[in-house]
């Protein structure tokens, strides 16, 4: 019985991750055009647009080759993946020691890796310039992620995620290491989502793209799987975030039915406080230059670092 | 009789290559050479496997030849036995894959004799239980690998790297035998035995450490001693070369092992602090310099350089806790790093084997002639990005469960007491986070210039798929790659025995755990699931895929690529490897890589065209070898007059020395 309920967990919290993602990113969107005064599109346009593009047709270019016919199934395998593995409104996940913290942040590696592939294959200069940027980010947002699994697993004595949950919901407590992790995991967020400050995601202007300019030769139902895969990863981000540092609400243990009705509805209030406070961010400060993001990120990477510091020092901070 | 039997192994290689100087102007030379080496590897590494896997006891062998009041001694216990499993791995897999490489060999006579030495000198080391047998064994595997370095000589830069590197060799040899006669003491007990049984002063060990950090070290590639490594190994025939990348600097790795962990005794903490401290910078530089590379072959001896930092971070972490007695997380340690010297040897030697194929296909060595590959040769381009994703530490491949060990291993380390180290410790998790991350960069550089895109020069439009025979080694790499990452609780195991004989405890056994995880200390802590997160990806790449075929339009057309409207149908106008590599350049830039950039641009009107000129050079020649090899110039330039003088100042020349000499016995007496 307990194995069917863990398994039906799972798979809700599966299911759960990808029917959410596109509402999140309208939500995000909706309320960026509030806050500019707007009316801005429904909440429910990410979907007609992933509708939209399944039923439209392919367009590859000549010279594409069966890597960038495949690499938006694998970059959105890798990414479903590793949405499924974080705790979302339960605990009980029963996969969750398939892999820690630290895998997650891999397999989210794995997704990026097939996407610079893939923006280089066709050999256009927007494609490469994208590719290229990108690894340049991953290669300090990348460190600054380790470090902060480092603080919170030196803080909860494991990188297991549902173990951290249950932790921070028994111990709760405020610490300056934490703070650091926060604010490191929210740079480190923007980043990995291609938000503003480190690069637009509304942007169609060729030279400040970076996310964009990968999947720029990608159409049809192709491009609807990558589009899917950028929502799950903000969905991801922000479950990140609310799992680690506001554990409040998630069921964990033999947990009834309320406790999961609990959970499900904190989650959704999580979402969307979360979708709030990044839009809220987002428009009150402008894009960086390029060569600004290194140091942005720096910052990022040196507060995980100071963080881990300080609890090697002492396990109090 | 393990110990004979590979004994006569190695004897059959040296025979091996007796034969090949016999026959390989024959047409057949070749393939029977490659088998017979293919053979011998097979049946060291069937040897070697059972040995390591019934954990039997450790055998020695005594036989009367070498220095006559010694003998050569042999044993192999499970260090030995764990490394030669690497070694005839790869020596297997590069056998293999020289039955057809080998075959564009244009003088197979400066290759065929040295190779099957090179493997014996390999194997020898590692069986080797006196200082005497290691330094002679350890000379055969370097004058081998510099004999096949040198095999393409007429190219100078080859010629030049074939000196440096036979400078280096000598030095390291140099190094290792002067802490063996430290080591062996004023009465001379040479056995290895005798060694361990021995009670060494601190600072003697301390000065030991130095040397074998020097010795093995400069062999194995850590940074400052370097130099050598990405100008030699690129060198040689790529199947030479990814035996010298993959597998030679795993002898080195093994060489500084036995010494430092299994001969010098209890280890103190402030050794760890110094291999931890030129471990990381080894694995930071050696992949940014592996970011800058333009040569695909020189890329992955940096990339070499980088991953023998990553093993010894490990090793440095298991010293730290050997030397305050935390036996279990030194277990850890110490498994992470010869879990990751095993992986290196499959997913180097393979992206060697790939970057050989390329230069067959191609004759272009220079990866901003290539481009567009993976329509060529799509088998070569598949497993080479299995490799790369090896390499790059993602899961579900076996690189990424290596360097989970060490980030546990990592995570263990506040418990250590001395303050030195706990400030360095998060430093060094830093860093090798850093230098995956900057790997991933580099092989997604790598991979995305010489496959993907369009052909940058003719050679790469008119390439062909390689040979069946370089094909099954590549596949076989990468099923071990893939083995080892989704089913890495076997290799721990296997592991175990070497871990419980030199750091006195071994990682908890992983077989008996349910579902193919690996726990590395308690379930509550962490635990991962190669096979799971492997099928996980499996299925749902299948859903997506059926739910897309079933749901979505399936229309698909062929057009111009799209870029913005503008497509252009120059491939100069892709990206290159240069400027993938310029963001990178410009973060890291001045202080790290010595790089400029210099812009050149024409002024309206003039009709010249403008021009980047990139400068990377390697800091380190710079600042540590450059001025000793001036001085060394400039010396010899100096002392060049003596040999112009008149007999007069001849005949005076020898009266000073006289004089000062016997003035010198004068005041000595």
């Amino acid at each position: 019985m307990g194995l069917i309920l863990d398994l039906a967990v799972q798979g809700v919290q599966m299911v759960l991750v990808l029917a959410l993602a596109p509402l999140l990113l309208g939500l995000t969107r909706k309320v960026k055009a509030r806050l500019l005064r707007r009316q801005g599109p429904s909440l429910l346009q990410p979907y007609r647009d992933l509708v939209r593009l399944a039923r439209k047709e392919v367009v590859l270019a000549e010279n594409a080759s069966w890597l960038f016919r495949s690499g938006p199934y694998m970059i959105f395998a890798a990414t479903w993946v590793a949405a499924a593995l974080v705790p979302t409104f339960a605990t009980g996940l029963h996969f969750s020691w398939t892999a820690d913290l630290i895998a997650i942040a891999a397999l989210l590696g794995t997704a990026r890796v097939f996407l610079a592939l893939v923006g280089m294959d066709v050999g256009t200069s927007f494609g490469g310039i994208g590719s290229s940027r990108e690894m340049m980010f991953a290669s300090l947002a990348e460190p600054a992620m380790i470090m902060i699994v480092f603080v919170v697993a030196l803080v909860a004595g494991s990188t297991q995620l549902s173990h951290i949950a249950i932790f921070m919901q028994e111990h709760a407590s405020l610490r300056v290491s934490l703070g650091l992790a926060l604010v490191a995991l929210v740079i480190v967020a923007l980043a990995e989502n291609a938000r503003i400050p480190v690069d637009n995601p509304a942007t169609h202007l060729e030279l400040t793209m970076v996310h964009e300019a990968m999947v720029l030769e990608y159409s049809g139902r192709h491009l609807a799987v990558i589009e899917l895969a950028a929502a799950l990863k903000l969905l991801l981000y922000v479950s990140l975030i609310g799992c680690i540092f506001f554990p409040w609400g998630i069921a964990s243990g033999e947990a009834g039915p309320t406790a999961y009705a609990i959970g499900v509805a904190t989650y959704l209030v999580k979402l969307a406080v979360g979708g709030f406070l990044l839009v809220v961010l987002e428009t009150s400060i402008a894009k960086m230059r390029v060569f600004r993001v290194p140091e942005f990120l720096g910052a990022a990477l040196m507060l995980g670092l100071l963080g881990t510091l300080l609890l090697f020092v002492s396990r109090t901070f | 009789m393990a110990v004979s039997a590979t004994l006569a192994a190695i004897a059959v290689l040296l025979g091996t290559a007796a034969l090949a100087i016999a026959i390989h102007r024959r047409p057949f030379a070749t393939v029977l050479i490659y088998c017979i080496c293919l053979g011998v590897c097979l049946v060291l590494l069937a040897l070697a496997g059972t040995s390591l896997i019934e954990r039997g006891p450790v055998q020695h062998l005594t036989l009367p030849i070498g220095l006559p009041w010694l003998g050569a001694r042999f044993r192999i216990d499970a260090l030995s036995a764990f490394f030669q499993v690497v070694i005839n791995l790869g020596g297997a897999a590069a056998s293999l894959y020289a039955l057809g490489y080998g075959r564009h060999e244009e003088a197979p006579g400066r290759v065929l004799p040295f190779y099957p030495v090179f493997l014996a000198g390999m194997n020898l080391v590692l069986v080797a239980d006196d200082a005497f047998t290691f330094l002679v064994a350890w000379e055969f595997m370097s004058l081998s690998s510099w004999a096949l370095v040198l095999a393409h000589h007429h190219d100078r830069e080859n010629a030049e790297a074939g000196y440096i590197y036979i400078l280096m060799a000598s030095f390291g040899t140099f190094a290792l035998l002067l802490a063996f006669g430290l080591l062996a003491g004023p009465s001379g007990q040479y056995a290895f035995g005798d060694i361990r049984d021995m009670a060494h002063a601190g600072w003697l060990e301390g000065l030991v450490l130095v040397l074998a950090l020097v010795g093995a070290g400069s062999k194995a590639g850590l940074v400052p001693l370097h130099v050598w490594l990405p100008l030699a190994h690129p060198a040689a025939p790529s199947h030479v070369s990814a035996l010298m990348s993959g597998v030679m600097t795993k002898v080195a790795i093994y060489g500084f092992i036995r010494i430092v962990f299994d001969l010098l005794g209890q280890p103190r903490w402030w050794w760890s602090l110094v291999i931890l401290g030129l471990a990381s910078v080894t694995a930071v530089i050696g992949v940014l310099y592996a970011l800058m590379q333009r040569d695909l072959k020189r890329l992955l001896a940096y990339s070499t350089v980088e991953n023998i930092g990553i093993v010894f971070i490990g090793l440095g972490l298991a010293l730290a806790f050997t030397a305050n007695n935390m036996a279990a997380p030194a277990a850890l340690a110490f498994t992470a790093a010869l879990f990751h010297a095993f992986n290196h040897a499959l997913f180097k030697s393979l992206l060697f084997f790939g970057a050989g194929a390329v230069l067959t296909a191609t004759g272009a060595r220079d990866i901003e002639k290539l481009g567009g590959l993976i329509l060529r040769m799509p088998q070569t381009a598949f497993v080479f990005l299995g490799g790369v994703l090896a390499i790059s530490a993602l899961p579900p491949l076996n690189g990424f469960v290596s360097e989970w060990l060490m980030f546990q291993a990592v995570l263990l380390s506040p418990d250590l007491p001395q303050w030195g180290l706990k400030l360095a410790v998060p430093a060094v998790g830093a860093m090798l986070a850093l230098a995956a991350a900057l790997s991933a960069a580099c092989f997604v550089r790598a991979f995305g210039i010489v496959f993907l895109g369009r052909p940058r020069a003719p050679e790469a439009a008119t390439a062909i798929e390689t040979d069946s025979a370089s094909r099954a080694s590549m596949f076989t790499l990468l099923g071990l790659c893939l083995a080892a990452g989704i089913l890495p609780g076997l290799l721990i195991d296997a592991i175990a025995p070497v871990a419980a004989g030199l750091v006195g405890q071994s990682m908890p056994p992983q077989a008996s755990i349910s579902g193919w995880s690996i726990v590395p200390v308690a379930e509550s802590r962490s635990s991962y699931n190669g096979l799971l997160v492997f099928g996980f990806i499996t299925v749902s790449t299948l859903v997506t895929i059926q739910f897309i075929h079933r749901f979505a339009s399936s229309a698909l057309r062929r057009a111009p690529p799209w870029d913005c409207g503008f497509p252009s149908a120059d491939p100069a106008t892709q990206y290159t490897a240069d400027s993938f590599a310029q963001p990178v350049r410009r973060v890291f830039g001045e202080s790290v890589l010595l790089a400029r950039d210099e812009v050149d641009m024409s002024p309206p009107g003039d009709p010249r065209p403008s021009r980047l000129t990139v400068t990377v050079r390697d800091v380190i020649w710079e600042t540590a070898y450059a001025p000793i090899s001036n001085l060394i110039s400039r010396t010899a330039e100096q002392l060049n007059h003596l040999q112009f003088l008149s007999i007069r100042r001849y005949l005076s020349l020898v009266f000073g020395a006289l004089i000062v000499l016997l003035l010198g016995v004068a005041v000595w007496a």
